[in-house]
């Protein structure tokens, strides 16, 4: 089996499961119980912060534990929204967001707040220009993704960051649930306010996930109860969950210098050998892309029988965004980067993780043009 | 350019005369301390400046590191340079152009203390600032407002190049003032009494009143949490927690409810006091801040020191609660101090307490009894802890993360 969906979702490590069940089955005391096993529960739930501030280079009391990047991205967006609307009611974004981001939006357009949504080039990148063009007086937070999820571009964050330097009142929110480790993000430097992560992305497990809030900032929470995660999430902390999501942290970081040029490498080697299969167009731009995502499309092939195709050969890729690809539509990040709908049909997206190697990207690469020959004969 | 020392400038250690070595050697032992993370380095003391020799380390790093050590003036990131004028123009060059932006001015500060170098002060200034005007176009020279102060010393040794001065914290250096031993109730203020007197040099071992089930391991956890903070500004911190309840019941029992808050104080200094003559140290430290709560009015504190003539230290004494929360703040203790569990001093308190207790009662109320048997069984029973800063104890969970 080879597995090349790391973006839909990583395989936990071993290390990080046997926290887990550590964790749950011995230190199962709720962390706001008076007891001492309240206290050991509530130790480990800052230790767990304390260490993932620690990687993130930030501090732990602006990390805040959630249940992964869909409801990050929601406090965040809606959070912001919602105690800022009587200082104005714009908010700007991408049209290449994540579901999770652009529903949130919609939710908001839909309770009388006004989104930009700004468009991307054919490499899906968005023009820091129009961003600056698109600040407005009311403008109250600007939320653009790191890397892109389908085709793995990076956004300019960093001069995003700088120009936000002369708007101090808009908050900056920073989807990185698809970069941790693999592209790096200076949180502080890039005058991030806001910032997404989800456990399962980088080895830890579903349901666990981090929102960054720069000191001072604030939101509205979104669930009422009993004020847990300093009132900004209600509900009793997944503390085993956590402590597993902070130790996958750690790991993934420590591999990361490694990893990244390893990534580099196999990717490469993907985008080279593809790029000689004729038919087979490919969407991740060479420059300002992330390491580990090669999205391309096998022009008069449906993705999903390109997919079914390889899985019979044991190797797991996706069609686009495992959220949008059981609804059937094509990628809209390709849409909006101006790929025609017919080819956007046929994208296939491999995304890696530390763990492949390039002996498994040589053998996805000769099913593929295996594949490729055989449908070939079918579909003409 | 980069970096090869750290220039360190010695505080109000430079007036004490024949302690002198003593102080150095505390500043010295804090400094290894804080530096600890970085093995590289190397700690060069002489009698008025100390040079942290970097050897490859984060410089970065350890310059935030040295900011929160007690008995440094200021310190400048340096570089050494042999005492040769042509060397010495070559660095100044080198460190003046790695720092200029267009449109900045400039300044030379020069000090000579080894006077058979070949150029004087005021040759100093005119041959450097000419050889850096001549080679970094378009800077000109502010005496009086430079944006680069390059500061030029020539010492026995070698010449020593820097251009950036940072505030230390001051104070003394810890331990050159002696050992005290701090009450520690888990509240706001002890800490922070601890704080300043670390800073004004003490050294100090904490001293908790534990009463279960009265007071519950959680308010026990907040303390050792507490110390840790503490721990943080000089590696470790000891930690005697002496289990008090049996003196807490006695007390209920013998005591009228309206003098039980006087006579548990006494009882506490009694048991500190005890605690540190067995530890060698000279005073108790304690959070007072006076007239805040009713232990805390002059009346109070005059029918409890009773108890010892022990020196009371009171840094909070004059402090407002306004101002105490603030460097809670600052060092980092006012969240774990606000954590809501019932500590020594919020149990048991009377619904009236006396704020004008008299010698005379409390010591009648108290010679009903014989407490000393008690005190004893407590002093002898304390729990003593090293107390590590956070990095370094969480070993018993350290395996899941």
């Amino acid at each position: 089996m080879i597995y090349f969906d790391n973006s839909a979702t990583t395989k936990p490590y071993k290390e990080v499961l046997d926290s887990f069940v550590t964790v749950s089955s011995e230190y199962f005391g709720n962390p706001s119980s008076l007891h001492s096993m309240g206290g050991q529960a509530e130790k480990l739930l800052s230790q767990a912060r304390e260490q993932v501030a620690g990687l993130l280079k930030v501090m732990a009391n602006e990390i805040y534990f959630t249940s992964g990047g869909t409801e990050s991205n929601n406090i965040a967006i809606k959070g912001a929204a919602l105690l800022n609307r009587h200082k104005g009611r714009h908010l700007i974004t991408s049209s290449v967001e994540h579901a999770s981001v652009r529903a949130a939006m919609e939710q908001l357009e839909q309770e009388g707040f006004e989104i930009t949504r700004l468009p991307v080039d054919k490499y899906g990148r968005i023009s820091v220009e129009d961003l600056e063009k698109a600040i407005r007086k009311d403008t109250i937070l600007i939320s653009i993704m790191q890397v892109n999820n389908e085709v793995g571009t990076i956004q300019p964050i960093e001069e995003i960051g700088s120009i936000l330097k002369k708007y101090p009142s808009i908050l900056f929110h920073v989807d990185a649930v698809q970069s941790v480790g693999k592209v790096p993000l200076s949180l502080y430097k890039n005058n991030v306010d806001l910032c997404s992560l989800s456990g399962h992305k980088f080895h830890g497990l579903k349901g666990t996930g981090v929102l960054f809030i720069r000191e001072g900032a604030r939101l509205t929470p979104l669930f009422s109860g009993g004020n847990q995660e300093r009132r900004m999430r209600s509900g009793t902390e997944n503390v085993a969950g956590f402590v597993a999501m902070a130790k996958a942290l750690r790991m993934t970081m420590m591999k990361s210098d490694a990893g990244i040029a390893e990534l580099g490498k196999i990717q490469h080697l993907l985008r080279k050998n593809l790029t000689k299969i004729e038919d087979i167009q490919i969407h991740t731009p060479v420059q300002h892309a992330a390491p580990h995502i090669l999205n391309f499309s096998l022009r008069g092939i449906k993705s999903e029988v390109f997919i079914h195709a390889l899985e019979q050969n044991g190797i797991f890729v996706s069609t686009t965004s495992a959220c949008s690809s059981k609804k059937k539509s094509p990628s809209n990040t390709l849409l909006a980067m101006g790929v025609p709908e017919s080819l956007a049909e046929s994208a296939i997206r491999i995304s890696l993780s530390f763990d492949n190697t390039e002996a498994e990207a040589l053998k996805v690469l000769s099913i593929i043009e295996k594949t490729v020959n055989q449908l070939r004969k079918v579909m003409k | 350019m980069n970096y090869d020392r750290i220039l360190i400038r010695y505080g109000e250690i430079s007036t004490k005369g024949r302690n002198r070595n003593k102080f150095i050697d505390k500043l010295k032992k804090s400094v290894r301390i804080a530096l600890a993370p970085f093995p590289k380095v190397k700690i060069e003391a002489s009698r008025d400046r100390m040079y942290v020799l970097l050897n490859g380390e984060n410089g970065i790093e350890i310059i935030g590191k040295l900011k929160n050590i007690f008995g440094i003036q200021s310190y400048s990131p340096a570089i050494k340079v042999e005492k040769d004028v042509e060397a010495l123009k070559q660095a100044s060059y080198e460190l003046v152009s790695s720092q200029f932006k267009e449109g900045q001015t400039f300044k030379i500060t020069a000090k000579r203390s080894d006077k058979t170098f070949e150029l004087n002060t005021d040759g100093i200034n005119q041959t450097i600032g000419a050889h850096l005007l001549k080679n970094i176009p378009g800077m000109k020279v502010d005496v009086r407002n430079p944006d680069i102060n390059l500061r030029v010393e020539v010492r026995p040794d070698a010449i020593y190049l820097s251009s950036e001065t940072i505030q230390g914290a001051g104070g003394l250096p810890i331990g050159s003032s002696g050992k005290a031993m701090l009450m520690l109730s888990g509240g706001i203020d002890s800490p922070v009494a601890g704080y300043l007197s670390m800073k004004r040099g003490v050294e100090i071992e904490a001293v908790h009143f534990f009463s279960p089930p009265f007071t519950s391991e959680r308010s026990k956890e907040k303390v050792i949490d507490l110390s840790k903070k503490l721990a943080g500004i000089f590696g470790s911190l000891t930690l005697h927690i002496v289990h008090f309840t049996d003196i807490q019941q006695s007390i209920r029992e013998q005591v009228p409810e309206n003098y039980s808050m006087t006579s548990t104080r006494r009882m506490m200094l009694r048991i500190t006091d005890e605690i540190r003559k067995k530890q060698e140290g000279l005073a108790i430290i304690t959070g007072e801040s006076l007239g805040q709560v009713a232990s805390q009015t002059l009346e109070s504190m005059y029918a409890i020191n009773e108890v010892t003539n022990t020196p009371i230290l009171r840094p909070l004494i004059s402090m407002d609660k306004t101002d105490i929360i603030k460097i809670a703040e600052e060092i980092d203790t006012l969240d774990i101090s606000i954590r809501p569990f019932e500590d020594c001093c919020t149990i048991f308190v009377p619904s009236s307490p006396k704020t004008k207790p008299k010698r005379e009662k409390v010591n009648q109320y108290e010679s009903y009894f014989d407490f000393e048997p008690l005190i004893q069984e407590a002093v002898q029973e304390v729990e003593t802890l090293v107390i590590k800063p956070d990095s370094e104890h969480r070993s018993e969970f350290n395996e899941l993360f």
